[in-house]
């Protein structure tokens, strides 16, 4: 009898195992199967615009604070920090340098990612989460409109174009912040700043920078649409989803960065 | 809140990226070609040009005249052509000499020019003739190490050969002389 009661909780966990893959598995192909729905739709919403414009009023203009803040004190600690090494090989002057290429080529995009998850993602997602749980979107269906075109498109497409905007501003914002540090406070020669700053960093730097902010972009937008389009229409459901949108762009901003980054280097 | 506050505000957004985008692409990337005035633009000839690059700054006297503008390669002798752009307050004379140097010890290589005496002054598209390689590291050092193996060879030779002169009349086998070993 216990040697039953063994092989039962052995094959259990085997159970559990196969069923979380086929789970997640199915949840890959439900993305993308509206991902490409968004896709096809996206026609009817670039119809009506201002529907984008109102959701880049809340995905874009509202992280527009946390965004900018953050930059300036990356910017001021990239300065700090970079300017404590250099010094010892005395090279400060490299400090416009150090600060501008970390700012583009990684941090802006990826820090401005996961802030955007955090902020505009997890809003989306709770938005969605709770129209489906109130039944708004059925709603919509009854009255043949599709919820797709109306809801998910214009939140796509907002998150979107917001993105490289954010990026931007950060990367900017960013360099004014080291550029506060390195020569208001520590008294860097601002010209060897700036001089040091252009010969360096070249414009592909900044349409990589682009790249990579308009896939982020993509990436944290869908998954949080998704999130919210597949929760369980419970509280408990939405504040899962909600987690999960913040989890999963993470993980996937940081290995798209890689991957991006891999093809950039070499190229 | 009212659609066309949201409108305003969404424009606040995308003016403030576009300006974000161009200050990036302008003051940080370096897209313009140059923050000089109007320029003029002479050739000069190099046999070797080291890791000079195109938008080298070009100075005389410390101080930044010009920028190098093109690098191409002569077939017919096989040596680098580079276009300078210079500024046009800054005449220099026909026979001025360009030379390749680097700042510091491994830090970028640029152009200097050195004045020269002449009347004449350099016009658009006409050819420094006076010029002076950039140096190679590497070719230095092999030179260097070849001046001194040659200098302690010679100095054996040397002494082989007095101390066989005064030994006296004692005759040598091969007039050539034996290696030194």
């Amino acid at each position: 009898m216990p040697k039953i009661i063994l092989v039962n909780k052995l094959l259990s966990g085997l159970r559990m195992t196969g069923h979380r893959v086929i789970e997640q598995v199915w949840r890959l192909g439900a993305g993308a199967r509206l991902f490409f729905l968004t896709l096809t739709y996206s026609a009817e919403s670039f119809r009506r615009p201002h529907l984008i414009v109102r959701e880049m009023y809340f995905t874009g203009v509202m992280s527009l604070i946390i965004i900018l803040v953050s930059a300036f004190f990356v910017g001021m600690v990239l300065a700090l920090q970079g300017y404590n090494t250099l010094q010892k090989y005395g090279s400060s002057e490299s400090i416009g340098v150090l600060v501008a290429l970390a700012l583009i080529r990684e941090l802006g995009p990826v820090v401005t990612a996961l802030l955007f998850a955090g902020r505009a993602g997890t809003a989306i997602t709770a938005e969605i989460g709770l129209m489906k749980a109130t039944e708004q979107l059925s709603a919509m269906e009854m009255m043949a409109v599709n919820p797709i075109s109306r809801v998910i498109a214009p939140r796509f497409w907002a998150g979107v174009f917001s993105m490289p905007i954010l990026v931007c501003l950060f990367s900017m914002v960013g360099v004014l912040g080291g550029h506060l540090v390195a020569v208001a406070q520590i008294g860097v020669d601002v010209g060897a700043f700036w001089s040091q700053m252009q010969a360096n960093v070249e414009f592909a730097d900044v349409t990589d920078m682009l790249i990579k902010s308009f896939v982020f972009g993509v990436a944290c937008t869908i998954i949080a649409l998704f999130e919210g389009y597949d929760a369980p229409p419970t509280a408990e459901g939405v504040s899962h989803a909600t987690t999960r949108t913040v989890v999963i762009s993470a993980l996937a901003v940081l290995g798209l960065d890689f991957i991006l980054t891999s093809f950039m280097i070499v190229a | 809140m009212d659609r066309t506050t949201i409108d305003l505000w969404v424009g606040v957004l995308v003016a403030l990226g576009i300006a974000a985008f161009f200050g990036l692409a302008m003051k940080v990337g370096n897209l313009t070609t140059s923050n000089l005035g109007e320029t003029y633009s002479v050739t000069a000839e190099f046999e070797n040009i080291g890791g000079l690059k195109p938008r080298a700054p070009v100075k005389s006297a410390g101080v930044v005249v010009g920028r190098v503008d093109s690098i191409a390669f002569n077939s017919k002798n096989y040596a680098a052509e580079v276009t300078l752009k210079i500024d046009q307050r800054y005449p220099f004379p026909t026979d001025t000499f360009a030379n390749i140097y680097t700042a510091g010890l491994l830090g970028e290589q640029y152009i200097g020019l050195e004045a020269g005496g002449d009347d004449v002054e350099l016009k658009n598209g006409d050819k420094i003739a006076k010029t002076q390689d950039a140096i190679v590291l590497e070719k230095m050092i092999s030179q260097f190490l070849f001046s001194k193996a040659s200098e302690t060879e010679d100095k054996n030779s040397k002494d082989e050969k007095d101390a066989v002169s005064g030994a006296g009349e004692k005759p040598k086998s091969t007039e050539l002389g034996d290696p030194p070993f």
